[in-house]
């Protein structure tokens, strides 16, 4: 049996509290972190990811407390991420319960940290979080993807969705790769929130052309979504937040569906 | 209660590991001195880190360590520490705690690497380790490197991805998984039980 398909609940907290917006804004209130932390471990969640996602635009360092009350509650394996912007940051937020680091901004402010925490944590602690937004118009330099709403690029945010950057999706992703990634947390910027799907086209596009793993996030709202991303989709991972957070379905749902459907999970 | 030492690298998250020690009946504590190894009923060394910065952390107790183990302390190497217990890896130079024959190499190309996440482990050779457990059943795995040991009688289980590669190991009192015990949910703790078990024989 090869390697199962990850299913990743994905907690959005902002100052203690676990929210959940519709493309990065008019975020709503989702619940405690710890007690959903709990349940999606007891549900059979493959990993958790915790993201603060003020942390980066407000400059402030990450919720300590807050990652070591959910860190406590779960035995699976637990990725932090927002705010993270030097080694120190990231020994912190390890030393605190996490057994990977997320960073964003701060890779791409300053890519040769992504370097210094694989060298230091070993590669597979080391998690890169792109967001990315279709553009479709042309630019020169830029890798163009055929989708069902036409020709486009992705472009790189930063700060929680709020600045663009002008780099390409997926010249990044092999990028950060090449510099000592372990894994990439891909979000559609223009699916996050949505239920209306993956990015397919951006998942697989990404996924194809690094040797890292990828965990596809943004638009999951009904299983036949998961099961597109992890197939057509050619991601590693599906996260998804919203439809867990609101038990729209269960994370053992969603893994029988798959199964039956052929696509390898722990169940 | 026996008294686990987690070997401290410098590196990394040792919260989840202590914590699932202490429900399995350790009395767990973190460190790299000698005076704390001194009290040692068994000895853990973690996965998290690189080889070559583990081993240079590891340079002032390293002969202690095997000193230890040649007179029969347990030892339980997780991940990278379970490669430690061999004596070289291609992630870096620096000698291992040479505890196993045999060396570390690459995961190979044509899979994703690092290997990342829930893959099913076969048993080979029954242990009461594997106690109350399927065969095969899932653990969390999260590494680039594997070690291959000269004497294939210290494999107990493997699991494949790219290559069959050995996911527990163990020889008198030396014991190693590939994969994380602490982060694999109930069937990790239950390792971990049969191995605390095991321990107060």
């Amino acid at each position: 049996m090869p390697l199962t398909k990850r299913i990743i609940p994905c907690l959005d907290v902002d100052h203690g509290k676990v929210v959940k917006g519709v493309h990065f804004l008019n975020l709503k209130d989702a619940g405690d972190p710890a007690e959903l932390a709990k349940r999606y471990s007891e549900e059979g969640a493959d990993e958790l990811v915790f993201l603060d996602i003020t942390a980066s635009s407000e400059k402030r360092k990450i919720l300590k407390d807050v990652v070591k009350r959910v860190a406590s509650e779960i035995d699976i394996p637990f990725t932090v991420g927002g705010g993270i912007r030097s080694l120190s940051d990231a020994r912190t937020t390890l030393c605190g319960g996490a057994d990977k680091v997320s960073i964003n901004t701060a890779a791409v402010e300053q890519p040769s940290l992504i370097t210094k925490l694989s060298e230091s944590f070993g590669r597979q602690c080391v998690v890169v979080a792109i967001d990315a937004k279709r553009r479709y118009e042309e630019k020169r330099g830029k890798i163009t993807v055929e989708t069902k709403e036409g020709r486009c690029w992705f472009e790189v945010y930063t700060y929680g969705g709020r600045r663009p950057t002008g780099l390409d999706a997926i010249q990044w992703a092999a990028k950060v790769e090449q510099l000592g990634a372990g894994e990439i947390l891909l979000t559609s910027m223009d699916r996050d929130g949505t239920e209306k799907g993956f990015d397919l086209e951006l998942t697989r596009s990404v996924s194809e052309n690094v040797n890292i793993p990828v965990i596809a996030s943004g638009g999951a709202g009904c299983p036949e979504h998961f099961l597109e991303v992890l197939s057509i989709g050619k991601a590693d991972a599906a996260l998804a937040a919203s439809i867990f957070h609101y038990n729209k379905y269960t994370i053992q749902f969603i893994k029988r569906f798959l199964r039956a459907r052929g696509v390898e999970v722990r169940l | 209660m026996p008294k686990a030492v987690i070997i401290d690298y410098g590196v990394g998250n040792l919260y989840n590991l202590k914590h699932a020690l202490s429900e399995v009946g350790f009395s767990p504590s973190i460190g790299l001195s000698k005076a704390l190894l001194k009290q040692a009923d068994v000895v853990i060394l973690p996965g998290v880190g690189n080889f070559s910065a583990a081993i240079k952390r590891l340079t002032i107790v390293k002969e202690y360590l095997t000193d230890l183990a040649r007179n029969g302390a347990p030892f339980f190497g997780i991940c990278l520490g379970m490669q430690l217990l061999f004596r070289k890896s291609e992630e870096g130079n620096g000698e291992g705690l040479a505890l196993l024959e045999g060396g570390n190499i690459r995961l190979p190309c044509s899979v994703k690497v690092p290997h990342m996440g829930w893959n099913t482990v076969t048993i080979v050779k029954p242990t009461v380790l594997f106690e109350s457990l399927e065969d095969p059943f899932y653990c969390y795995f999260a590494h680039s490197y594997y070690p291959i040991p000269d004497d294939r009688n210290v494999i107990c289980a493997e699991t494949t991805y790219g290559v069959k590669f050995a996911s527990v190991v163990a020889k008198n009192n030396i014991l190693g998984t590939q994969f994380h015990p602490e982060k694999s949910g109930d069937v990790g703790l239950r390792f971990l039980e049969n191995f605390s078990n095991f321990i107060k024989r």
